[in-house]
């Protein structure tokens, strides 16, 4: 009796589901190369892709919302080509300075896109395609088409991403930001008004309206907190690379957003958690760390990704129908 | 023992206009509610009861007249104000949160914190109090997703008493409810009167006013027409009253010659749904289906049409047998269905009315490669004019139509093709009095026009008033045909025989 619960309970539950394929991956993964498991390996990876994983999290504020935002690599860029200009111009600069300056970056431009998407109701795909446009070529036109070497950014800011100062030895910076953000995260979704109120609105934006919620000033705040991510991202993406390009984060939107939906949120709005968005992210960058690893050809790494990602939203919508199917069971008994 | 002393007013709306672009919503009206009192509100679709829910729940802001509350003028400027004031409104459309859980349902909006935390499990707690109150036999932790329609109604009830509502507002709770769930919403209703709570009821259902109301406030064409108590005023009078002209006139059936047989069905069967139904419609007669909830009505229908497979059985179209797999088969034999739910299945909401009507025959109309826009903007303007659809032109969109004219939409669209069977699945079904007699009137023109109808309905009336022969169904198997001098008592008998030992 109680094992059927259990069975039932695992089958249920989408987080469950996705723990199952990512530990698949991982069988298979350290099967064909067994330094995927190393400790050296998985702290590089996560280092590598704290980027992906602190993004995916204001990805899935905006997408609860019901919206999308594209335009995040360019806010990326911009803000850390803002950052790094500073700090080449100006080579005293803290590095608390330069976060809290590309931080600052990025909250104004999330905060211009939410400004058009909500008072100019522009939809979101397009505003931010426009958007993406046009910080990507700012980001050009402010560094005048050069790019920041290494030499020229301060070497305090460039040892943050080696560093493990943050955790006093224990963990890298990268990863301790990241993981810093992803508690931060599950507790304001889950333990505050604001978190709550975030999925009504995108559960059904004419009920929240009703409740009193003013569903404008949560989307508003939705993609001020994608631009704010985009801009801590810009200042690590900077010290990570120990440089900064104009075409820096291109296309990064397209792995965010995947990392959401293998994580089970709803691309039409109100569904999804941090939990299922942090296994989404980790099951991108596996596959990104270990397919290079397990000797597949550059040629076929994307293809097989794409591929990969699909069985998993596959598998995820299934499960999905399964929780649905069963609702109607219940119902109807 | 003493007199009894009438119960104070908590509510009076005087002079109350409200102005749409080009519409009068409101036009001066008064409403009047009592300290536990239920008071029905009724009126034909668009007779101003949703604005005026709107006006008090304050969701609209009436450009006249005054709101009174407990005897003090009230201006309210947002659904936070009213909802303070003690004014809870239960939607006709369920307002939830499908992807929230029943707690959070309940609490957003005034969630419960401390310290900025939000208090999980005094949430949940209080909410199973709610819920256990109101004899829900449901958890609150449950996602809404997983509810029937009137558990996710209990929820809007539990919703209202958390924020300690003195007045609540239901509109049209009834409506998407069995009789046996209306039921429990009368008793949780009653509950609530007893208690002191004043209860708002909008409903187009008069047994839901005659069973639960004392007093009833009507409304016509925006206007306030009066305010009765339900004991001192008849159906009749109350139907006048919301219709301003006589329904006597309800069921314009004309005796037809019966023409030869259009569609036989014979020992159609579903597993796990229903069992050998066997029955036949000629043309220019009324086949009347009927049955209690469950009884499998529209599962035969949408096999009969190609909606799904059944198990087994033989269908025949004018005598010889077909195979009906797919809707377009069905089409192709000339059966059409109407379905239940018109607005998801068979309109396009954002299409204009000509783009919906001829939406079937494109392909007919149109040379192959290229569609022939002037015949579909002529055949569909015949066919909105044969069925009288009231809009300005065939170039409105569908949604703006009310109920009773999405419906009529709906019926063009299925003339449109060339029919000779043609299956209405509960075609009055959430529409108003007077676009009931409207559509009964399309019905019976339709069977003088030689078309075969099956009518699946489950009100009784309407099943006695329009139908040549009365089909009952119970439990997915044929208890019986009537004639229509039946009486309801007789169509009630044979809808609860079974022919297996049932447990209920």
């Amino acid at each position: 009796m109680k094992k059927n619960n259990v069975l039932k309970t695992l089958a249920s539950s989408r987080e469950i589901s996705l723990l199952m394929v990512m530990l698949l991956i991982v069988a298979i993964i350290t099967w064909r190369n067994p330094i995927f498991l190393t400790l050296k390996n998985i702290s590089d990876m996560l280092t590598n892709y704290s980027t992906t994983m602190i993004l995916a999290l204001g990805m899935m504020l905006v997408l609860l919302i019901g919206g999308i935002d594209i335009s995040i690599g360019a806010t990326i860029a911009l803000s850390g080509m803002f950052s790094a200009l500073i700090m080449r111009d100006n080579q005293g600069v803290p590095v608390v300075v330069a976060f809290l300056m590309s931080i600052g970056v990025g909250l104004i431009c999330g905060l211009l896109i939410g400004l058009v998407i909500v008072k100019g109701k522009v939809p979101p795909i397009i505003a931010t395609l426009g958007f993406m446009n046009i910080y990507r070529g700012l980001t050009y036109l402010m560094a005048r088409n050069q790019w920041v070497p290494a030499y020229q950014i301060p070497t305090a800011y460039k040892q943050f991403a080696t560093g493990r100062y943050l955790t006093f030895g224990v963990l890298n910076n990268m990863i301790t930001v990241m993981l810093l953000c992803y508690i931060l995260f599950f507790f304001f979704l889950k333990y505050t008004k604001t978190g709550r109120r975030i999925y009504a609105t995108g559960s059904n934006v004419e009920a929240a309206q009703f409740s009193g919620i003013d569903t404008d000033r949560i989307k508003f705040f939705a993609y001020g907190t994608m631009g704010l991510l985009s801009g801590l991202v810009g200042a690590l993406w900077v010290s990570i690379y120990a440089s900064a390009q104009g075409d820096m984060a291109m296309g990064i939107e397209m792995d965010v957003i995947a990392s959401c939906v293998i994580g089970g949120v709803s691309l039409s709005g109100g569904r999804g958690s941090v939990t299922g968005v942090f296994l989404g992210a980790l099951i991108m960058a596996i596959l990104g760390n270990a397919l290079p690893l397990v000797g597949i050809s550059q040629f076929w790494q994307d293809g097989l990704k794409g591929l990969i990602i699909l069985v998993a939203i596959i598998l995820n919508v299934l499960t999905q129908r399964s929780i649905i199917a069963n609702n109607l069971r219940r119902r109807q008994a | 023992m003493t007199v009894q002393k009438e119960p104070e007013t908590i509510l009076e709306l005087k002079g109350i206009t409200k102005l749409f672009p080009g519409v009068r919503a409101l036009d001066s009206v008064h409403f009047d509610l009592k300290k536990g009192e239920i008071h029905s509100l009724m009126g034909e679709n668009g007779a101003g009861k949703s604005t005026l829910i709107k006006v008090i729940s304050g969701v609209h802001h009436p450009d006249a007249g005054h709101i009174i509350l407990d005897g003090k003028e009230r201006v309210f400027r947002g659904t936070k104000e009213a909802r303070d004031a003690g004014i809870a409104t239960i939607y006709q459309h369920v307002t939830s949160y499908p992807h929230l859980s029943v707690a959070e349902n309940i609490f957003t909006g005034h969630e419960l914190v401390k310290n900025g935390i939000i208090q999980w499990k005094e949430m949940y707690r209080r909410s199973d109090e709610l819920l256990h109150e109101l004899g829900a036999d449901f958890k609150s932790t449950d996602e809404i997703e997983a509810l029937s329609v009137a558990q996710q109604q209990m929820v809007e009830i539990a919703k209202a008493l958390a924020l300690d509502s003195r007045i609540i507002i239901m509109d049209e709770p009834t409506a998407a409810l069995t009789k046996q769930e209306s039921e429990q919403l009368y008793l949780i209703t009653e509950r609530l009167r007893d208690k002191g709570t004043s209860v708002i009821f909008i409903s187009h259902r008069f047994e839901d006013m005659y069973r639960l109301a004392s007093r009833v406030t009507v409304f016509r064409d925006a206007k306030y027409i009066g305010t009765y108590r339900v004991d001192e005023i008849s159906k009749r009078d109350l139907i006048k009253a919301m219709v301003g002209r006589e329904t006597s006139e309800m069921f314009p059936k004309i005796e037809l010659e019966r023409g030869e047989e259009a569609l036989r069905v014979e020992n159609l069967s579903l597993t796990g749904y229903f069992h050998d139904v066997s029955f036949n419609v000629h043309r220019g007669e009324i086949l009347g289906v009927t049955g209690l909830v469950g009884a499998r009505r529209t599962e035969v229908m949408e096999c009969v049409f190609g909606a799904r497979l059944p198990s087994s059985g033989t269908i025949y179209v004018k005598g010889e047998a077909v195979q009906i797999r797919h809707p377009q088969d069905a089409m192709d034999h000339g059966i059409g269905l109407l379905t239940e739910d018109r607005q998801y299945q068979g309109l396009i909401l954002d299409w204009t009315i000509g783009s919906n009507i001829t939406l079937p025959i494109i392909s007919e109309l149109g040379n192959g490669i290229l569609t022939n826009e002037r015949a579909e903007r002529s055949k569909a303007k015949t066919l909105a004019e044969k069925l009288n659809v009231k809009a300005q032109s065939i170039f409105d969109k569908a949604k703006s139509l009310s109920g009773g004219n999405q419906q009529k939409v709906v019926v063009a669209k299925l003339l449109a093709s060339d029919l000779d069977v043609i299956i209405l699945d509960e075609p009055t079904k959430g529409v108003d009095v007077g676009a009931k007699a409207q559509i009964y009137e399309i019905i019976s023109q339709l069977a003088g026009q030689g078309y075969a109808i099956v009518m699946v309905s489950s009100e009784m009336p309407e099943i006695l008033g329009m139908s040549d022969r009365i089909m009952v169904m119970c439990e997915g198997r044929v208890s019986g045909f009537l004639t229509p001098d039946a009486t309801q008592e007789d169509i009630l008998h044979l809808a609860m025989t079974k022919d297996t030992e049932g447990e209920e």
